[in-house]
């Protein structure tokens, strides 16, 4: 005979890093939004219809949610980027890279990428 | 300073209740030598699992003030307070701190956590190199303490889940030049690595530096490109 205590529904406000997990699992959403949000802007440049999507883009509902959208996003990149040297072990003639290493290059990356796509747009 | 017991008495308790004793407030005291306090000249019905004291054997993990811990080397003048001491979560309780370990080995034998070898048994010893031993070593550390277990808040809600020592235990021997095994199957499904939503606190409750979110998302990579690669060997 042994105990096995009930499910706990409330599980992730226990430890606060079960809180940012959780937390960085839910701003995926916004990820899927943004997704969106840039295939619609894409279909509308194709239709040459971007007059009509920017009217939309401007109502104050689409405003806020892109503002609370560009922050989830961020943070799910920022914690996604720093989890990925758990995913990636690089080794060099034996010399293991270290993590810092891996999490700059990472960032670096991004804000390369970021820094084009605003030269080419600009 | 008060410890703050959880007990289980099966056929007594309904459900696990606090029990409080008063133990020396002393510098070199670890929290099992409290509990071993209590038992030995205060209330020798209270039941643990312990060993070596040493942190080797991982007989002594418990939930210390709701951290995953071995006792052993969680020592008094950590805490200013009352110290909660509770079973490993996760697992069924038998009696007081004891809990039912038998799904672990279970998941533990499902990754065939030795070396697997075909053909010809060896003239003599293998040699490895040190970058081979390197390759492995670190997860060879695991002392089966099941800490990550009860910090996994998904084996928690889904004891199906392999876990994170079993799977990182099956990476020990996935890496190893020796082995030649092949633990694919068993690790890439759902109750696998892809259980896994990588909240990393086994990697923070460990206490032997095992790392074991790191060997779960380096199979989730190597199971990944041999999905889409099928010509490629476990070693890829």
């Amino acid at each position: 005979m042994s105990y096995s205590p009930p499910r706990d529904r409330l599980w992730f406000l226990r430890r606060r890093a079960y809180l940012v997990f959780v937390l960085r699992e839910l701003t995926s959403l916004f990820v899927a939004w943004s997704a969106v949000y840039l295939i619609l802007l894409l279909d509308a440049f194709a239709d040459g219809a971007l007059p009509a999507f920017w009217d939309w883009a401007g109502t104050p509902w689409v405003l806020a949610l892109n503002v609370v959208a560009l922050a989830a996003v961020t943070f799910h990149a920022v914690t996604f980027l720093n989890l990925a040297p758990k995913a990636t072990v690089i080794r060099l003639d034996g010399w293991r890279v270290p993590d810092f290493m891996i999490v700059g290059g990472n960032f670096s990356a991004w804000l390369a990428v970021s820094a084009l796509i605003l030269w080419v747009l600009w | 300073m008060i410890l703050r017991v959880s007990r289980y008495r099966p056929g007594v308790d309904a459900e696990p209740v606090f029990q409080d004793y008063e133990v020396p407030d002393r510098d070199d005291w670890a929290i099992l030598d409290a509990l071993n306090h209590i038992k030995d000249t205060v209330d020798g019905t209270l039941s643990f699992r312990w060993s070596c004291r040493m942190g080797i054997c991982g007989s002594c993990g418990m939930t210390v003030n709701g951290e995953p811990k071995l006792t052993c080397g969680t020592f008094l003048t950590d805490f200013t307070g009352p110290v909660t001491v509770e079973p490993l979560r996760g697992f069924a309780v038998i009696r007081d701190l004891v809990v039912d370990i038998d799904p672990f080995l279970a998941n533990l034998s499902k990754v065939t956590p030795w070396l697997v070898r075909e053909g010809e048994e060896p003239a003599s010893e293998f040699a490895q190199t040190p970058e081979q031993l390197e390759a492995y070593k670190q997860y060879s550390m695991c002392i089966n303490c099941m800490l990550c277990y009860s910090a996994c808040p998904v084996y928690v809600l889904n004891p199906d889940f392999l876990g994170p020592a079993a799977i990182a235990l099956a990476q020990r021997y996935n890496l190893d030049s020796r082995d030649m095994g092949d633990r694919f199957d068993v690790l890439s499904s759902e109750e696998g690595v892809w259980g896994c939503t990588f909240v990393g606190e086994c990697t923070s409750a460990c206490p032997k530096h095992v790392d074991p979110a790191e060997a779960i998302q380096r199979y989730k990579l190597t199971a990944a490109l041999r999905s889409v690669l099928p010509f490629s060997r476990r070693r890829s």
